[in-house]
Order: structure tokens, then C-alpha cells, then sequence
């Protein structure tokens, strides 16, 4: 548990956050510049707030009134950075090692051998922090914070500096570590879609303060009225199981209770959950069941609420079929020639690569030019 | 040695003695120094500063001056340290050590500072994150990442420990066998109408031994370098 309540000067505003979450992922999202890394430093001890007051599981690490601030050293709160800033004078190993000394009164949750299995690094143990591609280094990065026994695990945008076939190299192993150890983590990003696979709870942030504060499939399509210029922005996340890899046309078929779902690329393991993203710009309407067309991800389900103002587009809210709820932004023009309502029974398409993410786009682009590659050759 | 006059091979052997005390004794008190300067923000700060490069810009002969002032047997300290410690600078080797490393000081304090300085702060914000206490920061993070900073700094010191002059004599005289190291035998000689044999041997001596200072300065830092690249 976090309770987090900090204020302090920052640059052009004035940085003021509080939030309460009883959760074992938790994200702080916004855009660059909203305090986001700020409140990690805050967490971890790095950054000082003029007041406020800060207390994870049971203990107060910082309470202004009461004079509190546990140092850094003593937080047990790993950190995981941006630009991972592994020791350089220190080989791999030794990085990994570095923090588990520090706190070797502290009983171990996962050994040196299972971190590195977990993170793919075995093979890196004897190499020099200069010599790593910077996916390498983020894994190291995080199996140091991991190994440092820590009671909770920020990440910094981790992947910032990363392309994103590399983002998502590395973001599963952040899952797998969260599964295996239990250990709770907050996690920061403007990446939409890294928040919305990794976290059960979202703050979002602007200007230094919570804008907004729920579960990814409800902070991150926020209400009409409230959402200003995110409006256009919005996207739902939808829970789906995976059934089967096509492979002969590189798509992965995903089971909804309103209907199956084609993704592009191979996502997943047959049998298991994942979030599919759909930004609700990509999503179509129609009253029937419609036949003949492209679109091969058709869900069922019912118009929950409309909403529109002046604006061109309205937001249509819809609640599908089982669970899960799915944003469309059509034009207010269609709402009215379709005579849309609330309560009305809908089908919503979604365009197969709307449900895609760019790593996918990417993977499956390499795979084709590997592939042509080796035809040719 | 035979060719060397064994006041000259005295002078030759108290040089080094007193070169290797001053940069030895005084390289803790730099790197806290420069530590303190590189890293915190204190009242007194820039007064700690003026204090530290006062003799690099003094003319030498007044710092001696004023060493013979505060450590001489009348001096406030130089009484005190005799009667409480019986440690006695005036007139003796020890005077000369203490002497050069006033003078070589500014000059490791300004190298070690700029390595310290070089060191990514954020690289220590992550080791205390990882569970190391300010301590452990410095001796496992800053100390080994300014290695070839403090080097330099220790190679500066000595070498300008081993041509101090003004200050040396000011302060402890020039005593054959006791306070008399290379540069007060040269000039020495020089004052004598034989003495310009003398003067060479040494000055030939002197360069010898600031060149081979300098070659053993350069292989470490290059040895701390190439360990460096290898991980930078």
C-alpha cells in the first residue's frame, strides 16, 4: 500500500500529488514534464518535498510535520532509472551483486541464478557495463534493483531510450519478475500502451498534479467533459484470452465473450490473458451484424452512453458482451444517421492492426524482409 | 654513487623522503577537502576554498614565514604539538614535509576535485537507492570513478614537493643532512664560486627524477584509463 502525499516547488509549477493505492502495479502516466519522474524521486528518497507525507506498507519514510525522512539507504525501495546508470567500473556481475550486500540481513526472494535466468543476462556476467546494447543494460539494471531486496520497485520510463522492438523485449520481463516475486511496483511512462499492459492502477498526471486516478481501462478513456485535449487521444483496454497463432497469416486469434480477436503478430501464450489496446479513433459502428466487410474483429455489445458537445466527434461508450468496456469516437454526423441511443444494441469494428501496438508492426516487418532475405539468397 | 658527494646524496634522499611524506600525509585531508568542495554546499565554503589556494598564489617565502609563525617552538601550534606530542617541525625534515605539502596542496586538491566532480552524481543517487549509506557511496562509487583524478593529483604534489624552495627554506632552513633537500643544495652551490659541478649533478638529478615521476603517473593513469574504456 502507498500513501503519498508530497508538494514542492518544481521548475514552472507547483508539483502537489496525492494518491492512496492498495496495489501490486501501479503507473504514474502523463506527458513529459508532469511530475511524474518527481514523485518517484520523492518515493525514493531522492528528491525532498517541502511537505507532505509518504508511507508505503506500514512504515513513514518522510512525514514533514512529524520531522521524518528515512534516507535513501534505508527505504528498500529499488529504483530502477531511465538510463539504467549501471556502475561502470564494475562488471555485470558485480552490479548485480552490489545491493544484495547492502541489505544481506534481509531474507532473499529470488537468488542471483533466477534473476538471470528471468532476465535473459546469464551470458553478460563477466562483461563491462559499456559493452551492453541498452536492452541489456535495462535488464541488468533491473535485476540489480531486484537483487537489492527491495520492498518496492520504481521504474523510470525505463524503456525511454529504447526503439520499441526493444520496449517490448524487455517489458514482459517486468511481468514475469512481478508474477514470480510478488514484489510491488510503481511504474512511470507516457507510453500509452506500456501503461495500459503493465499496471491495474493508473494516476495520471499534469502540471504536478493527479488529473485523474482508476484501473487503465477507465483513467485512460476519460470522460468526455473532462478530457480536453486528450479527448482524441482515448483508448480502452479490452481483456481477452489468447486461443491460437495463426501462422500462415501472422495473426493471433484471441477469445472475447463479444467476440474473437485477430491481432497481427504473435502476441502471447495460447491460454493466457492479455490486454488488447484499441485507440478509439480506429473503432467503427454499425447496428447490425455487419457482413462483407474488412474488418475480421467484430464485438458485440451495448451502447452504455453518448456523449457530445460542438464537436465534430461524439464519444460513444459501449459495455461489451461479458465484461470489458470499449470508447468509439465517431462523428456526432453518424450518431445521428445511425440514431444511435443509449441502451441500443451495437457492433463495434475494430480494425485488426488498431488492436496492433508499432512493436508488432515492427516484428512482423522484420519477419518479412528476413524472410524475402533468404529467398533471395 | 661515487661520483656524487654524500652531502648530495643526502640532499638527493631527504628530497624524496620529504616529497613522499607531504603527498602522502596530506592526500586524505585532499580528497576529504575536495570532496567536501566538489559535492557539498556549506557556509565557509568559499573561505575554505580562498584558504586552500592562499599558498599557490602567496609569494612562498610568506607562507614559510608564517609557518615559522604558527609551528616554530614559539609558535602557538608548533608549542603545543612539542608539549603535548613532542612532534617538533621547526628546523627538521618534518618542517620541510609540512612545508611542501602547504605548497603541493592547492594543486591536489584541484585535481582530485575536478575527478570528483566528473563523477556522475546520479551514479551515486543509484547506489543509495541500492542500499549503500553515504559512506559506502564515496568509498565503493566517487573514490574508484576519481582514481586517475586523485593520481594526478598526488603525482602534482609531489613533484611541486620536490622543487619547493622558498617556503622550505623560510621555514626550516637550509641544514645539511636535516633540511637541506635538492633545491636549497643548489642553491647552495650556486652561492659558492666551485660549486657549478655541483649544481649540475643535481639539476641533472632533479630532471631524472621529475621525468621518471611523471612516466610512473602516466602508466597508472593510463592502466586506470584502459580499465575505464573498458567499461565506459
Amino acid at each position: 500500500m502507498i500513501r503519498f502525499d508530497a508538494e514542492l516547488p518544481r521548475g514552472e509549477f507547483r508539483f502537489a500529488l496525492s494518491f492512496e493505492a492498495d496495489t501490486g502495479a501501479l503507473a504514474l502516466f502523463g506527458p513529459s514534464g508532469s511530475g511524474k519522474s518527481t514523485a518517484l524521486g520523492v518515493l525514493s528518497g531522492l528528491v525532498r518535498p517541502l511537505k507532505g507525507r509518504v508511507q508505503v506498507g506500514d512504515e513513514v519514510l518522510f512525514d514533514s510535520a512529524a520531522g521524518i525522512n528515512v534516507p535513501p539507504h534505508q527505504r528498500r525501495i529499488g529504483l530502477v532509472f531511465q538510463d539504467a546508470l549501471l556502475l561502470p567500473h564494475l562488471d555485470v556481475r558485480q552490479n548485480l551483486l552490489y545491493g544484495r550486500w547492502f541489505g544481506r540481513n534481509r531474507a532473499q526472494v529470488v537468488e542471483l541464478d533466477e534473476v538471470c535466468e528471468l532476465l535473459g543476462i546469464s551470458h553478460l556476467l563477466q562483461r563491462r557495463p559499456a559493452g551492453l546494447s541498452g536492452g541489456e543494460r535495462q535488464r541488468v539494471a533491473i535485476g540489480r534493483a531486484l537483487l537489492s531486496r527491495p520492498r518496492l520497485l520504481l521504474f523510470d520510463e525505463p524503456f525511454a531510450s529504447l526503439d520499441y522492438a526493444r520496449r517490448m523485449e524487455v517489458l514482459p520481463y517486468i511481468l514475469r519478475l512481478h508474477e514470480r516475486t510478488g514484489i510491488p511496483f510503481v511504474y512511470v511512462s507516457h507510453a500509452i500502451d506500456e501503461v495500459a499492459r503493465l499496471a491495474d492502477q493508473v494516476v495520471v498526471l499534469e502540471q504536478g498534479r493527479r488529473k485523474a486516478f482508476g484501473p487503465p481501462g477507465e483513467v485512460l478513456a476519460p470522460d468526455w467533459a473532462s478530457a480536453g485535449e486528450g479527448r482524441l487521444a482515448a483508448v480502452s483496454v479490452i481483456e481477452a484470452v489468447v486461443r491460437e497463432h495463426d501462422l500462415r497469416y501472422g495473426l493471433t486469434m484471441l477469445e472475447h465473450p463479444g467476440g474473437p480477436i485477430s491481432v497481427p503478430g504473435r502476441i502471447g501464450e495460447p491460454g493466457r490473458v492479455h490486454r488488447v489496446i484499441v485507440r478509439a479513433l480506429d473503432v467503427g459502428l454499425a447496428v447490425q451484424r455487419p457482413r462483407d466487410v474488412s474488418f475480421r474483429t467484430v464485438l458485440r455489445g451495448t451502447i452504455r452512453a453518448i456523449d457530445r458537445d460542438d464537436s465534430p466527434l461524439a464519444r460513444v461508450e459501449i459495455a461489451l458482451l461479458g465484461s470489458g468496456r470499449l470508447v468509439a469516437l465517431v462523428t456526432r454526423h453518424s450518431v445521428d444517421a445511425l440514431a444511435l441511443d443509449a441502451g441500443d444494441e451495437i457492433f463495434a469494428m475494430v480494425k485488426a492492426v488498431a488492436l496492433d501496438d508499432r512493436a508488432l508492426a515492427l516484428t512482423i516487418h522484420a519477419r518479412t524482409s528476413t524472410r524475402q532475405a533468404n529467398g533471395n539468397g | 654513487m661515487s661520483w656524487l658527494a654524500p652531502d648530495e646524496w643526502q640532499a638527493i634522499q631527504l628530497s624524496l623522503k620529504v616529497a613522499l611524506w607531504a603527498t602522502v600525509g596530506s592526500l586524505p585531508a585532499g580528497v576529504m577537502i575536495a570532496w567536501l568542495l566538489a559535492r557539498k554546499r556549506f557556509p565557509g565554503m568559499l573561505l575554505l576554498n580562498s584558504l586552500v589556494h592562499l599558498p599557490l598564489v602567496m609569494p612562498p617565502v610568506v607562507t614559510g614565514y608564517l609557518l615559522l609563525l604558527a609551528f616554530g617552538r614559539r609558535g602557538p601550534i608548533g608549542a603545543w604539538l612539542e608539549e603535548q606530542f613532542g612532534i617538533v617541525f621547526a628546523f627538521r625534515w618534518t618542517g620541510a614535509a609540512l612545508a611542501c605539502a602547504v605548497m603541493g596542496f592547492p594543486l591536489m586538491v584541484r585535481a582530485i576535485r575536478l575527478a570528483i566532480e566528473a563523477v556522475d552524481p546520479r551514479l551515486e543517487q543509484a547506489a543509495a537507492t541500492l542500499g549503500a549509506s553515504p559512506a559506502w557511496v564515496f568509498l565503493t562509487v566517487t573514490l574508484p570513478l576519481a582514481l586517475p583524478g586523485i593520481i594526478a593529483g598526488a603525482v602534482l604534489c609531489f613533484a611541486k614537493a620536490l622543487g619547493e624552495f622558498g617556503a622550505t627554506i623560510t621555514f626550516v632552513s637550509n641544514i645539511p643532512g636535516e633540511t637541506q633537500t635538492i633545491p636549497s643544495a643548489i642553491y647552495a652551490y650556486t652561492q659558492s664560486p666551485s660549486g657549478d659541478a655541483g649544481a649540475m649533478r643535481l639539476t641533472l638529478i632533479a630532471i631524472a627524477i621529475s621525468l621518471l615521476a611523471l612516466a610512473i603517473s602516466e602508466m597508472l593513469a593510463r592502466r586506470v584509463g584502459r580499465a575505464r574504456a573498458a567499461s565506459a
